[in-house]
């Protein structure tokens, strides 16, 4: 009778699983609200402000409209891959948030035998898992580029395999220099090699070890999100909306929520290389979260604040920055990091 | 319980690639091919590779694939020509012997090879999952290894210096 019943772990571990899935939804929600606001903000105007406190259901009743419409799907379309397409960029977004730690390890006051960490799971090759799930991310893209059959989404589907390609290659040398840096592949054990002080006041964070490295690793995600400047797959003045042109209701919002949800792992997975995770002074051990979640909204706040301000790039310039640009100092910067570390051990 | 993930990766992986050779749209046999080799990379974490599973992905389901992909969505064919002559037509009498002889062969072998392994189970100790850590593959890859890894770096580099070269001869 007892192995029916689950042990406390397992229940635990369950409901954390529970709670970081919806937590993501609801950031995913957050951010479109703070996305109109924050843009509003900044062409003078008010923004959502209708639904709920300062148009804060806006998401939900965007939701909820997107949900009443009726899926189309164009003649022409390869109905398998179309179908599939929404379903691979939804999960890869969400998949790779499991292996990212977000606190210390808790037994929730007592009510386990053994601690558990505040992570979905803490796998020993984390940050290459992260970089296997985001080379997979592309393929929900492409596939509804290329299955949607319409020139707009194949174009755009085009774009981004070409762009995320080309930024991969640098968005690994800056994890390749960090893992060297934390003699770990483990995200909380790169996490905990963070802890510390320098001189009893500057924290011991990689970003000030590897400040190249953290703008190439932004940059990179930035251009892996296909978020502006570097948003060419859904160039709406060029390719009406790109990859998802022909997509509409849930399937539309499916694209949607994996794009918003891809910010919030990029800005995750930054937080937990650069910049110390859920690590901070004065609150108490089982509180420290409150830190990552700052760390993250200043990141993602970030990436709204720079989509609002920076124009689009071109897209021959795109393609040069990365090689001709990122991928030779990523080079460098991980060069320059395996001397340093040789050096002083 | 690793037994039957095993069946499962195992059934996922076969099926995915006969689909792969079975059906005639180049683009599902792309995402056929991804689907067998994300099968791969969970019979090698059930041996106990999580790394081994990890470079699968990224190099192969990742890397790879995305350019297959990339090819076949600029070539835009919706369909492969089916062959439009059988086989009896396309090869001589000789041939056609040859050939039949050759797939005997290959199938003796097949049955004979499968009918001298004996059982395996999947190790459980910490032994064999301490060989998949990356600092000992790295170890042994640039000491035991490192003619053969040097050797296929230069041969790398040759097969970019050529590529580069091909494409850029009307220059």
């Amino acid at each position: 009778m007892s192995a029916l019943i689950p042990s406390p772990t397992i229940i635990a571990h369950l409901a954390l699983i529970f709670v970081v899935f919806n937590m993501l939804v609801m950031s995913a929600a957050f951010m479109v609200w703070l996305e109109r606001k924050v843009c509003a903000w900044i062409q003078d105007r008010h923004g959502p402000n209708r639904v709920g406190f300062e148009g804060l259901l806006q998401p939900f009743a965007d939701v909820f409209k997107l949900m009443m419409k009726e899926d189309l799907r164009p003649k022409a379309a390869d109905a398998a891959l179309f179908a599939i397409a929404p379903i691979i960029s939804c999960i890869t977004a969400f998949a790779a948030f499991s292996v990212v730690p977000f606190g210390t390890e808790t037994t929730l006051f007592g009510l386990l035998d053994e601690p558990i960490p505040l992570q979905v799971t803490d796998v020993n090759v984390a940050v290459l898992v992260i970089f296997a799930i985001a080379s997979m991310g592309v393929y929900g893209i492409v596939l509804a580029g290329w299955a949607s059959n319409s020139k707009y989404s194949l174009l755009g589907g085009l774009r981004s395999a070409a762009q995320m390609i080309s930024y991969e290659l640098s968005y690994g040398m800056a994890l390749a220099a960090v893992i060297m840096l934390a003699g770990s592949l483990s995200l909380r054990e790169i996490v905990l090699n963070q802890s510390g002080y320098w001189f009893g006041v500057i924290p011991k964070w990689y970003v000030f070890l590897q400040p190249i490295g953290f703008f190439i690793f932004m940059t990179a995600g930035v251009a892996e999100t296909n978020r502006a400047p570097f948003d060419f797959p859904e160039a709406e003045q060029e390719l009406v909306a790109g990859y998802h042109t022909e997509y509409s209701s849930m399937s539309f919002a499916l694209f949607f929520l994996a794009e918003y949800v891809n910010m919030v792992t990029v800005s995750a997975v930054a937080t937990s290389l650069y910049l110390g995770g859920w690590l901070g002074p004065f609150l108490p051990d089982w509180l420290q979260w409150i830190y990552f979640l700052i760390k993250v909204f200043l990141i993602l706040f970030f990436y709204v604040w720079m989509r609002w301000t920076l124009p689009r790039y071109r897209y021959d310039q795109l393609m040069e920055f990365g090689w001709k640009w990122l991928l030779p100092v990523s080079v460098v910067n991980l060069l320059a990091t395996v001397v340093l570390v040789l050096w002083i051990g | 319980m690793d037994t039957i993930a095993f069946y499962i990766f195992a059934a996922i992986a076969i099926l995915a690639s006969l689909g792969v050779i079975g059906q005639g749209n180049p683009m599902h046999s792309v995402m056929l091919l991804i689907v067998s080799f994300g099968a791969l990379a969970g019979l090698y974490i059930l041996l106990q590779a999580p790394f081994t599973a990890v470079t699968q992905i990224i190099i192969y389901a990742g890397a790879i694939m995305v350019l297959f992909l990339f090819v076949v969505m600029l070539l835009n064919v919706p369909r492969e020509e089916p062959v439009p002559v059988t086989a009896a037509g396309m090869l001589g009498p000789t041939a056609m012997k040859i050939g039949a002889v050759l797939s005997v062969v290959l199938a003796i072998e097949v049955v004979w090879g499968l009918s001298r392994l004996g059982p395996t189970w999947f190790s459980q100790d910490a032994e064999a999952a301490g060989v998949s850590s990356v600092s000992r593959i790295g170890n042994v890859l640039f000491t035991d290894h490192a003619f053969a890894f040097e050797a296929t770096s230069i041969l790398i580099l040759v097969a970019m210096v050529g590529a580069v070269v091909i494409a850029r001869r009307e220059h």
